[in-house]
């Protein structure tokens, strides 16, 4: 009788122990694959090659940008005139003339320093507005998801109502209430993309909530917030992590049509979007002024455009393997 | 069926409340007193009580909830400060040129997407495949504004006298105007008969169809590339990676299989069986890009030098005329909210298959 016992809790253990490891294997291989999977894409690899530039450049405008952002150059250089094209030596620009690689603006400052010192903001920008918009929007989404009910009912209701509008022309509303200005742009840009995550969220607790092992993390006798937030949202996290990266992208975007319609940051702030609207209307006389902040808009938001359609293929295997995509 | 629009219809309503309600809110959320922040340096003690008492700020939350909501109803949605006419008037004058523009907009996107969609699809990873996803994304990357500034600038100064300059400003070539066609008609009409034919003859295509004034209408299809190429890029971007996934997972199943193994030339799976059941996603699609279209018509008609709907919404904003802003918003949510009905309602048409659930 205990001998029985003794072998069978003795292959309970080692059932147990094989289980441990084959988890701990699994759950390394999940994240490596994917990693593995979203490296093999060419185009995902371009967009974290492009991002990792942004970056670069972002942390050392400082030191890349030739000149301060803000610097007007009449009495600092001789020759300089108000939107002067684009002057590179090697291109056959005179050496006797400053250099400007994208020439200057309206009020005769460095288009080039401008540009890269805009890196900095529009990737604050795509951070800092998806950062808010998935914490608050993950927290009513599983909140909803997990509890159910009335108030989940009352969140979605909420949320549907949120996207019943166009996203620029609410967040335009917003803005308009609180008054132009970046900070405000971003918190209506904020505000704006919450639905999404929480709808992604809810979803992705609705699948993990019956799963086993958040029964048997109840049966232990787990509270409800450390079952959602230990146990369920590290569980469904990919999801939001693809549409997190494709947000911060559209958020890019937002911003700088915000800031164009003059919502946004205002002059001289050097954004993007702020830039393309002060020289809107030279674009005939002097279309480096455009042409060079809309560029930068493009690339960025490419860059995380092209990593988040690899992430969505990396971490969702069933894409990766019909190869849909 | 009839139950499910109709239940499609009452499930709108909650939703047409709330957009009521967010507006409402949100015209509430103004820091600061509304009366000092419309009249400015006017406002005195006395005529701030006025105002509230005209304005029933004096009046509990939910007794002006319902005062909005009434006003809306009977179509007063207040009057611009700096167009001095009342919004409804300015809507009704200005919704047919966005509209025309948002609709030249959709018909380049499809046209010029689902059939890259498909042939990308078919030719799953060759080049044209490769290119045509790569553009795509290019294309949702790309600000619409930017596009529609460089648009401007390539065929309007860099192709001058060549064939392919377009003008990047207005509707139609100065000194070029037509009548609405109920007056070149000789209708005599008025009141709110008058407003929908006035309505209709801003749409200057149709108007110089109707009038038989071809000139007139290649001028305007001239004008209306430029901007419809820059609002459409964005949806097209989309519609083709659409198609073309939703092409690929029909192209997979067993039915497109059988066909093929009947004998049936590939050409007409593609197109006959395949094609049919990859566009019903499409139209959702076209559904959801709505908002799109909208948005993107309010950020081009300013470059474009076009009196729409979006240039009154820019012209609000820079003037500060914040409650043509909020009109505007509910106006164009709720045409929004209706637009998705109607797709949806119009899916089951399409879909059997939605009516069963």
């Amino acid at each position: 009788m205990n001998i029985t016992t003794e072998k069978k809790e003795v292959t309970g253990q080692i059932a147990d122990l094989k289980a441990e490891r084959l988890r701990s294997r699994e759950s390394v291989s999940i994240w490596r694959s994917a990693l593995r999977r979203l490296l093999r894409r060419k185009s995902a690899v371009l967009g974290l090659i492009m991002l990792g530039v942004l970056v670069f450049v972002a942390l050392t405008a400082d030191i890349i940008a030739p000149y301060d952002p803000e610097q007007v150059l009449i009495g600092v250089e001789e020759n300089v005139r108000m939107r002067q094209p684009p002057c590179i030596h090697l291109l056959g620009c005179p050496r006797d003339q400053p250099q400007h690689l994208m020439g200057l603006d309206g009020n005769v400052r460095d288009q080039f320093s401008r540009v890269i010192y805009g890196a900095r903001l529009s990737l604050l920008v795509g951070f800092t507005t998806v950062s808010f918009a998935i914490v608050i929007g993950t927290l009513l989404g599983s909140i909803a998801g997990y509890i159910g009910g009335r108030l989940d009912n009352f969140i979605m209701r909420l949320m549907d109502v949120l996207l019943a509008f166009p996203s620029l022309l609410l967040a335009i509303a917003i803005v308009s209430i609180l008054g132009p200005g970046l900070i405000n742009a971003l918190l209506a840009i904020g505000i704006v993309s919450i639905p999404a995550y929480a709808r992604v969220a809810r979803a992705s607790v609705l699948t993990v909530r019956g799963m086993e092992f958040v029964e048997a993390s109840r049966a232990l006798g787990g509270g409800t917030s450390y079952i959602l937030f230990s146990r369920i949202l590290p569980n469904s996290l990919t999801p939001l992590i693809v549409q997190g990266t494709l947000g911060i992208g559209t958020a890019i975007l937002d911003a700088a049509a915000l800031s164009f319609l003059g919502l946004g940051a205002q002059p001289p702030t050097p954004e993007w979007g702020t830039m393309l609207s002060a020289e809107r209307n030279q674009v005939f006389t002097a279309p480096h002024l455009v042409f060079y902040p809309g560029l930068a808009i493009m690339l960025t938001v490419l860059a995380f455009n092209l990593i988040g359609d690899g992430l969505r293929d990396a971490l969702d295997p069933r894409l990766a393997q019909s190869g849909a995509d | 069926m009839i139950t499910y629009i109709l239940r499609r219809i009452l499930s709108s309503i909650p939703v047409l409340i709330g957009i009521l309600f967010v507006t409402f809110a949100l015209a509430r959320l103004i820091p600061g007193d509304p009366c000092r922040a419309i009249l400015g340096e006017k406002a005195t003690e006395k005529i701030c009580a006025d105002f509230a008492v005209r304005h029933g700020l004096d009046k509990p939350i939910p007794v002006q909830f319902a005062v909005y909501v009434g006003e809306i109803l009977r179509g007063d949605l207040g009057t611009s400060l700096r167009y001095g006419k009342p919004v409804t008037e300015l809507i009704v004058e200005r919704l047919p040129t966005t509209v025309e523009l948002s609709l030249a907009a959709m018909v380049f996107s499809v046209t010029v997407g689902v059939p890259l969609g498909i042939i990308s699809a078919v030719r799953h990873n060759s080049v044209v495949d490769v290119s045509t996803m790569l553009m795509a994304n290019i294309g949702v990357s790309m600000p619409v504004f930017w596009l529609g500034l460089m648009l401007a600038y390539i065929f309007a100064l860099l192709l001058k006298g060549t064939p392919l300059q377009l003008p990047p400003s207005g509707r139609l070539s100065p000194g070029m105007s037509i009548p609405p066609f109920f007056e070149v008609w000789g209708w005599e009409v008025d009141g709110a008969l008058r407003s929908i034919l006035a309505f209709l003859g801003g749409f200057n295509l149709l108007n110089s169809i109707l009038t038989w004034r071809w000139d007139v209408f290649l001028d305007a299809v001239k004008h209306m590339i430029l901007p419809a190429v820059a609002v459409g890029t964005i949806p097209l971007a989309i519609i083709a990676r659409m198609t073309r996934s939703s092409m690929l997972d029909v192209l997979g199943q067993d039915y497109v299989r059988t066909a093929r193994a009947k004998g049936l030339p590939r050409s007409k799976v593609v197109l006959k069986h395949a094609l049919r059941n990859a566009l019903l996603p499409l139209v959702t699609i076209i559904g959801l890009s709505l908002g799109t279209f909208l948005g993107g018509a309010v950020l081009t008609e300013t470059i474009f030098g076009l009196s729409g709907v979006g240039r009154v919404l820019y012209d609000a904003i820079t003037a500060r005329d914040y409650g043509v802003v909020q009109s505007f918003t509910v106006v164009i949510a709720t045409f929004f909210v209706v637009l998705n009905l109607i797709v949806d309602i119009s899916y089951v048409y399409l879909d059997p298959r939605v009516r069963l659930d």
